[in-house]
């Protein structure tokens, strides 16, 4: 009437699937969280990653169950003072012992917070999900070719660390094997032969001791042959491959001028640091030029830009001309796809905008997949947007976007840089 | 016969040692009458325990994110070393299949074995809510129709679809069984349907002759029939039944979640009696085997070791305290029985006149036959008990600033404290009563839910949440009321949602 049944071996992951079913709704959540996250703090402190917690509310199983108040009447073991009618005052929070839940059947509430936090990673991860440089060209260039590493079969040859176990164990069984086969039917035939003779009537004693001592030498024989030889190791091989790569840069063009107060600067760095993260995360290989400008444009480095306190004027043509200047003399355009990004309060000189509209649609445009400007302003906009704007509704590779507050940055970048791939699909 | 000889105590298990014991403990289960369905033990590792844990006891379950939740719990705390595994898991089946674990050692085998497969196993093939409520022998097949067609369901409408509609039902799952109607003999229902049904066709011929007379007009004036006629506590049958839009499909998940539900049913409701009576037989049997001198004393030292950690009880005022412990009480219980048949005392005498000095055995079976945790307490629980155990109650009624204490362990607290230990574990005072007073079939379709309060407790705030998955069942609006003690019913929550409750007015 009773089996035993031994299911240690049986596959260990009889949840798995539900396992991933969880993971799958619990990124839902997470991106959730991050998105609000983003909008509500702005990004202060995007690059140190972030600990998100999903509270059991995004994850739970709401049921109907009775809450706190109204008339509880509970047991309790361990009576060690009371007797009836004494008044004990309520605890502070908690409404009597064992009040919220059932003790016995309420098994479906857990009060706990299932709380996750998720690496740096991670979490840039979620913030850069869907997002992509547009009109990227792959272009398979001789100058810089990537490699891929790829498995490639066994070798005889190879270092110590690419020793490939089976593989080496497989060929020593075989050796083996092939070695001593003829010396093991050997020792059989003559292991049935002394067994006769054991059988036999006559004692046989000196044909008895030849093929004991016969018997030994061939063991003897067969234990010599080595367990693994140098021969018999196998190496893992690996192959190089040539990767397509694409070839981008981007152009970062913001304008530090005296009219660029202190948190519009801010909010300009902050999404140069978004977009810095977002290039350096998603594209290993992508080159990125940093132009400030005021009156006079100037190339800097990365620290430069971020930090350097110098002001002046606004001729935003200054750094227009600088990026042509600089693509024409290092990006040329059939080897390399070419991004930029303008931030700027809009003041400008007011004769300088039509200059900027003629650089931009002559000399900019044509060569670019794609440009953003992106206005930093509370106030009306002014010649540049106006300018800006003339173009933006008739090219599909220049947009202009309008940041009026630091929550609106995340949004924005969003917008600028979302997979058209997956808004069409 | 092989008595003459002790039984193995060394720790490490075989699978012949398992077989030796479990002879041992079925020979004298069956000694003591356990009544029990074919035994499968399974011995499993300690992962595939935490899976076991996961789908919440079900043997296959279906897929859902919930028990991937449960699993990652479950490892979670685990790995942390925060809660050891159960040592068994046994599931009301026929043949009832009992999980061991590897870790396990030996004397713990034996225990579980004793525990699982001779004390719950007796419990599901005895009791009489198993025998209502469930169907041992059919549940795996269901469980894999369950599966399968979730499975279909899935590849064929979208795991999205799938997931939000069982979000939806386990939401209500507590809400899938008739509380107040006992499932009928199915052979005799079906009867007396037909018979009704043939009786209701018969009229509708005779209603035929009258059609041609005209209407009488106070017909007309009568309010139209409430619908469902009487209120309905099975809000998934409910669903299941008359939800205007769902599909057959969804109508086949919300019936297996109800399915599931009521497979789990007893279980709440016996879990006193049910870890009692295990615990009672584990402890009688191997102390029966200790007598026959099978166990070594080490053996039973490390038994009782686990046995008495199983059915410690600490007080109230301990930090480790979470309530009063099932398996303590109802072992005690159980034990407490025993004792007044055999020795009764004066007291006993006069509490319970009719078990007192009977057969033990008789007695305590027909005990674990005929009740559930709330009629077992009521009936059995003595006073002897009820000061070993120390018991008190407490009165909180949150309109006042301070908790009574009301009944306590003395001779004028018995009766009270027996009640309200027996309240404690009645079903029906621990869930929501909620029931389905109004589907507006013929009107805007809205459907009108009611909360009656117990002891004026309000509804948790994830009512809000609940309602928008029945919204999702229902398709249309879904009120749900407040029954109060004096005047009209309030809306508390409804769904789609507006903000503004009190615009709506209340319509009974």
């Amino acid at each position: 009437m009773t089996n035993f049944i031994d299911r240690r071996l049986n596959s260990k992951n009889k949840s798995t699937v539900n396992r991933q079913r969880f993971i799958r709704r619990y990124k839902s959540q997470i991106k959730k969280s991050v998105n609000k996250a983003i909008n509500s703090r702005g990004v202060t402190d995007v690059s140190s990653g972030e600990n998100i917690s999903i509270t059991k509310k995004d994850l739970s199983e709401p049921i109907f169950h009775q809450g706190s108040g109204g008339i509880k009447d509970r047991v309790h073991p361990g009576n060690d003072q009371f007797s009836s009618g004494d008044h004990i005052t309520r605890p502070p929070q908690q409404q009597g012992q064992g009040g919220g839940q059932g003790d016995a059947s309420d098994s479906g509430e857990g009060s706990d917070d299932f709380v996750f936090s998720i690496s740096k990673d991670e979490y840039l991860n979620l913030l850069f999900e869907d997002l992509e440089l547009p009109n990227l060209q792959q272009n398979q260039l001789d100058k810089v070719i990537n490699y891929k590493t790829v498995r490639a079969g066994y070798c005889a040859e190879g270092m110590p660390a690419n020793i490939d176990i089976i593989k080496s164990l497989q060929g020593s069984i075989a050796r083996r094997i092939a070695m001593t086969s003829s010396k093991r039917r050997q020792l059989s035939e003559l292991e049935a032969e002394l067994a006769a003779l054991e059988q036999d009537k006559h004692e046989n004693i000196c044909a008895k001791q030849k093929l004991k001592a016969a018997i030994e030498l061939l063991k003897a024989n067969i234990a010599k042959v080595p367990f693994i030889d140098s021969f018999d190791l196998r190496f893992r091989h690996y192959a190089k491959q040539a990767v397509p790569t694409s070839k981008a840069v981007m152009f970062c063009l913001m304008d530090v001028s005296g009219s660029m107060d202190q948190a519009t600067k801010d909010i300009a760095k902050r999404f140069y640091i978004l977009l810095y993260l977002f290039l350096t995360r998603n594209y290993e290989t992508i080159d990125v030029v940093y132009i400030r400008h005021h009156t006079q444009a100037k190339e800097v480095d990365e620290h430069e830009f971020f930090y350097s306190q110098e002001t002046g004027g606004t001729i935003a043509s200054s750094a227009l001309e600088l990026m042509v200047d600089i693509i024409n003399k290092r990006y040329q355009e059939p080897d390399w796809n070419i991004y930029g990004a303008q931030a700027s309060d809009g003041d400008n000189w007011a004769d300088d905008s039509p200059y900027c509209l003629q650089l931009m649609r002559e000399q900019i445009l044509p060569k670019t997949r794609y440009f953003s400007y992106i206005e930093i302003t509370q106030r009306a906009h002014q010649s540049l947007w106006q300018q800006y704007a003339l173009l933006a509704n008739n090219d599909e590779s220049f947009s202009i976007e309008h940041i009026k507050t630091v929550e609106d940055i995340y949004p924005v970048f969003r917008a600028l840089f979302q997979k058209k791939s997956v808004q069409t699909a | 016969m092989k008595k003459a000889t002790t039984l193995d105590d060394s720790s490490d298990w075989t699978f012949k040692k398992l077989e030796q014991y479990q002879n041992e403990i079925a020979r004298v289960a069956a000694h003591y009458r356990l009544d029990t369905y074919p035994n499968q033990i399974e011995v499993i590792t300690a992962e595939q325990m935490m899976d076991a844990y996961a789908s919440i006891g079900m043997p296959i379950g279906y897929n859902h994110w919930t028990f991937g939740k449960k699993f990652i719990q479950t490892e979670q705390t685990y790995k942390r070393g925060q809660m050891g595994l159960a040592y068994e898991i046994v599931i009301n089946s026929d043949p009832c299949i009992a999980y061991l674990m590897e870790e396990n050692t030996m004397a713990m085998q034996a225990l579980v074995m004793a525990h699982a497969c001779y004390g719950h196993n007796s419990f599901f093939k005895g009791n009489y809510l198993f025998q209502s409520w469930t169907d041992a022998s059919s549940i795996i097949d269901y469980l894999l129709f369950a599966k399968k067609y979730i499975a279909d369901c899935e590849h064929k409408h979208g795991i999205d679809e799938v997931e939000s509609c069982l979000d939806a039902c386990h939401a209500l799952m507590n809400h899938g069984v008739d509380r107040y109607k006992r499932p009928q003999k199915i052979s005799l229902e079906a009867e007396l349907k037909q018979q009704k049904e043939r009786e209701s066709y018969l009229q509708s011929q005779v209603n035929m002759l009258w059609r041609t007379i005209p209407d009488h007009e106070k017909n007309h004036a009568k309010a139209k029939p409430n619908f469902p006629r009487e209120p309905q506590e099975n809000i998934l049958y409910f669903i299941e039944k008359n939800a205007p839009l769902l599909k057959p499909w969804q109508r086949e998940l919300v019936r297996i979640v109800r399915k599931v539900s009521q497979y789990f049913y007893p279980q709440k409701q016996t879990q006193v009696m049910n870890e009692g009576w295990a615990c009672f037989w584990h402890y009688t049997i191997l102390n029966h085997l200790y007598d026959e001198k099978l166990l070594t004393d080490n053996f039973m030292l490390e038994f009782l070791h686990h046995h008495t950690n199983v059915v410690a009880q600490v007080p109230y005022n301990s930090p480790y305290y979470t309530g009063i412990n099932p398996y303590a009480l109802g072992f005690n219980m159980f034990i407490d029985i025993k004792r007044i048949c055999q020795n009764p005392t004066a007291e006993d005498k006069a509490w319970f006149p009719d078990i007192a000095g009977s057969n033990w055995l008789d007695t305590i079976h027909f005990a674990m036959a005929n009740f559930k945790d709330e009629s077992f307490i009521s009936q059995f629980l003595s006073p002897k008990l009820m000061r070993d155990l120390k018991l008190f109650h407490l009165h909180d009624d949150s309109n006042k600033n301070y908790i009574e204490v009301g009944a306590i362990h003395n001779e004028s607290g018995y009766r009270k404290l027996r009640a309200m230990l027996s309240e404690q574990y009645n079903l029906s005072n621990l869930e929501a009563n909620i029931q389905v007073v109004n589907a507006d079939i013929s009107g805007d379709r809205s459907l009108t839910l009611r909360y009656i309060p117990h002891q004026g407790t309000p509804l948790a705030s994830s009512k809000d949440e609940v309602l928008k998955h029945l919204y999702y069942l229902w398709q249309f609006e879904v009120k749900l009321l407040q029954a109060h003690e004096h005047g009209d019913d309030e809306i508390i929550a409804f769904c789609p949602g507006t903000q503004d409750i009190n615009k709506k007015k209340t319509t009974p």
